[in-house]
């Protein structure tokens, strides 16, 4: 019955240098139907969508599309085959029209001029088919609200012959009644016979649209169920389900100490929550959650990178007043941030300048740099770390990107801070250097520090961490003991503040 | 160091600094045997003395460019210092030495205050520094024709004048030994102080650097205000060359400096460059000038190869760039 699947995916697998972001995943999307694509952080839902939208080209299988073989060499080719995508950020330009966004691939002309009565008229069209009846098409799209965009991204995508949408988390910044429009608009589409593919974090919604649902984890496809026959604990325990290896060091000898570092009632732009938790000495915390839980930006206004509207922090007993990343360094915090080139090296400078940025004063008196002892305490650093670099003058730009991460943790090392909060670690590093890295986090550890570890690796956290806080929407909905560690309970949590809409 | 290694180095050295240095030797080359005079002593020792302002200015627009902004008002700057030293220079009421260091002194001041104010603007509310400076360049070209009431200011001290016109062993003019001491004293600074490395640093990745427990601000206002204390010194190198003070001084020195560091490699995106850099570019600036008017080019065509030299050592750095990449990988 293979005409009744528009899309048919046939042991896709692919590969980065490194990891196998899809492993022989089959798919198959009937006409007409609503398919959720469920999976945690990293199972591989936004590597599977870009393989099917041209962005990457699988490295094995085939796909099938409408009966026929379908490989695009490019989005533009997956957007002629009838596949639209849209993307949880907007890709709207905001100063034109509403009706030019919609049709910018192809403007209706007349004599080499833009036509654009006969643009406005279509527009209108698409528009009134996702309800957004009461604007003009003329309005710029900066006027716009943001579940205004979303429409307008949708009405994009229907604009050509869609035959497949393809929908990533449209639901992450809508209010409820929006939600209710968009779902209604959802169904108008499917009972057309358009096939639609909806990712999405929040569980509930699953049951409300889904007809059918599909589990990714860890590149694999672990199954796909008609949607009625799953309840959310099942769904939960499809996408945990993995067999714990026993690949993390977890030292018993260092048991954490007095507290640390107090946090209490962290409020901050756009997270209105009030965030609170201990770290004690020589303490590994981990906090779990989804990615845009809140998780990175409240490590940012704990560290001053950005500002906080209230919040309490208590170092030692001592309340400390951060204002900028300046005073948290100084009052002996350090963040390593989860986007290593943009904010945390400086590409295009060498393994002594980034390792001693930190802390210039110790190497320098009067104002002037001591390269002598810098270059001595870089190779100390190199050395102890087993960094591998051709030398200490290579610039970091030309380091992979585990030994990029050792530069970042060595600088703040020279610095010999207290507490040490780490955004995604080991994100897109390879598995040996992943492991250096944990037990660099156990030597800082044994020392007495504390470390803050924020990952979305759900198994490196539990197979490090002392204790296990978790976010869900802005909330902190748990924190676990590790004898209580358990991947359903924390995902549980990871997912509770998105099950009511 | 493994032999590849080490030929890499060389060769990357010799991309970074030399590389502009040959292009000025090919042009003394070229000059001396187009034109008989071009090597004569009296014409070096003018070349020096042509290039020793731009240099000292473009010493300080390379701070700010290497930070990844620019400074578009030196050269009215300039002009608003040369009123208010040129005051105080040929104030009755003061003692010969006295009026000298003070003009000096109040020069100096005056371009820091100015430099400290178009940083402080720029990093408080986040203007590009091209706006408040562009600004700047007009609120100083104002204040010099007002306070000076357009009059030009001369009969400075003889001691003052002849200092200007002073030459060394024949070939080295005062003002030009001035303008090495700022150019090895500023790499000194670059290379050797913790305000060096934070202006490489910020000029790279700002963002690292703050959050590295930097304050970002603080060095940025600083490079600005080192920058209008070159123009401060300069102005006083003009005020000795020329014998004057006009507020209508340093039109489109701005323009001379930008170009200067640019031709010596420094990026305009900030982060990369060098003084000496800065110092080969300002000297070819004023080889092509000197030399193209011995060889009996006009004013106008002068305009024009000047112009292609800025475009064609552009072209030219991002092939260094991109060569030395390559070597890298």
């Amino acid at each position: 019955m293979a005409v009744d699947n528009i899309i048919e995916l046939k042991n896709i697998s692919l590969f980065f240098p490194g990891v196998k972001a899809l492993d022989s995943v089959d798919l198959d999307v009937r006409k007409g139907e609503i398919h959720i694509l469920l999976g945690e952080n990293g199972a591989g839902k936004s590597s599977l969508v870009k393989t099917i939208c041209g962005v990457y080209k699988q490295n094995n299988g085939a796909m099938i599309l409408d009966g026929e073989t379908y490989s695009p060499q490019n989005p533009l080719a997956a957007i002629q085959s009838g596949i639209r995508v849209v993307y949880q950020e907007f890709n709207l330009l905001s100063y034109l029209s509403i009706a030019e966004n919609i049709f910018f691939e192809k403007l209706p002309r007349k004599n080499g001029l833009v036509d654009f009565k006969r643009l406005n008229a279509d527009a209108r069209k698409l528009m009134d088919k996702v309800g957004l009846n009461q604007v003009s098409p003329k309005a710029p799209v900066e006027s716009l609200g943001v579940a205004q965009m979303q429409l307008v991204e949708i009405a994009k995508a229907l604009s050509g012959d869609s035959r497949v949408l393809i929908l990533d988390e449209p639901t992450a910044t809508l209010m409820p009644d929006e939600i209710d429009t968009l779902f209604d608009l959802l169904k108008t589409l499917r009972d057309e016979g358009v096939s639609i593919i909806y990712i999405s974090h929040r569980l509930n919604e699953i049951f409300r649209i889904g007809d059918r649902v599909s589990v990714l984890r860890n590149g694999k496809m672990v199954g796909t169920h008609p949607a009625e026959e799953l309840d959310i604990k099942s769904i939960v325990k499809m996408m945990v389900g993995r067999s714990m290896e026993n690949e993390y060091p977890f030292d018993e000898t260092v048991t954490p100490g007095d507290p640390l570092l107090e946090v209490n009632n962290l409020i901050f732009k756009g997270s209105p929550h009030p965030k609170s938790f201990t770290l004690r000495k020589g303490e590994i915390l981990g906090i779990a959650g989804l990615v845009g839980s809140g998780r990175t930006e409240t490590m940012r206004a704990l560290f001053g990178a950005d500002p906080k509207d209230a919040g309490e922090v208590i170092l030692h007993g001592n309340t400390l007043n951060i204002q900028s990343p300046r005073n948290a360094v100084q009052s002996g915090l350090c963040l390593l941030t989860e986007d290593r080139k943009q904010q945390g090296l400086i590409l295009d400078m060498n393994c002594v300048e980034n390792t001693t940025i930190t802390d210039l004063g110790s190497v320098s008196s009067r104002g002037f740099l001591n390269k002598q002892a810098e270059r001595e305490a870089t190779e100390k650093q190199i050395r102890e770390m087993n960094i591998k670099t051709p030398g200490i003058d290579q610039k970091t730009l030309y380091l992979s990107g585990g030994n990029q991460q050792k530069i970042l943790i060595g600088k703040w090392l020279f610095r010999d801070s207290e507490v040490f909060i780490f955004d995604e670690p080991t994100r897109g590093i390879d598995v040996g250097a992943k492991y250096e890295i944990y037990l660099l986090l156990w030597k800082l550890a044994a020392m007495g520090r504390g470390i803050i570890m924020v990952s979305s690796d759900l198994p490196e956290l539990m197979g490090v961490c002392h204790r296990i806080a978790v976010f869900s929407d802005g909330k902190i909905t748990g924190e676990l003991e590790r004898k209580d560690f358990d991947a359903e309970s924390i995902l549980t949590l990871s997912y509770k503040e998105y099950l009511h809409a | 160091m493994s032999e590849k290694s080490r030929l890499r180095s060389v060769v990357n050295i010799f991309l970074k600094e030399v590389g502009i240095g040959v292009v000025l030797l090919v042009l003394v080359v070229a000059f001396s045997l187009g034109a008989p005079r071009f090597f004569s002593i009296i014409n070096v020792a003018n070349i020096f003395t042509q290039i020793s302002i731009n240099t000292v200015i473009a010493v300080g627009m390379t701070f700010v460019i290497l930070l990844g902004g620019i400074d578009l008002s030196v050269g009215s700057v300039l002009a608003l210092c040369s009123i208010i030293a040129g005051k105080i220079l040929v104030n009755p009421e003061l003692s010969f030495g006295m009026a000298i260091v003070l003009s000096v002194l109040v020069s100096v001041v005056s371009g820091m205050l100015i430099g400290l104010i178009n940083g402080f603007i720029s990093e408080t509310w986040k203007i590009h520094s091209f706006i408040v400076t562009l600004g700047m360049l007009n609120i100083a070209r104002g204040l010099a024709l007002q306070i000076s009431q357009s009059r030009t200011i001369f009969n400075f001290p003889k001691a003052f004048n002849d200092f200007g016109t002073t030459t060394y062993f024949g070939v080295l003019p005062a003002i030009f030994l001035i303008a090495l001491i700022l150019v090895i004293l500023g790499s000194i600074i670059l290379r050797n102080t913790v305000f060096g490395r934070m202006i490489f640093a910020i000029g790279n990745n700002e963002e690292s650097v703050r959050l590295s427990g930097h304050n970002v601000k603080f060095y940025k206002i600083l490079a600005y205000t080192i920058c209008g204390g070159t123009v401060g010194i300069a102005t006083i190198m003009y005020m000795l060359r020329m014998s004057i003070a006009s507020p209508i001084l340093g039109v489109g020195f701005e323009l001379n400096a930008i170009a200067a560091v640019v031709i010596g490699g420094t990026s305009m995106s900030g982060g990369k460059g060098s003084l000496v850099g800065t110092f080969l570019g300002a000297s070819i600036m004023g080889v092509l000038n000197n030399g193209l008017l011995l060889i009996g080019m006009g004013d106008f065509a002068r305009q024009i190869v000047t112009g292609v030299i800025i475009i064609l050592a552009v072209i030219l750095d991002t092939y260094r760039t991109r060569f030395s990449a390559m070597l890298n990988d």
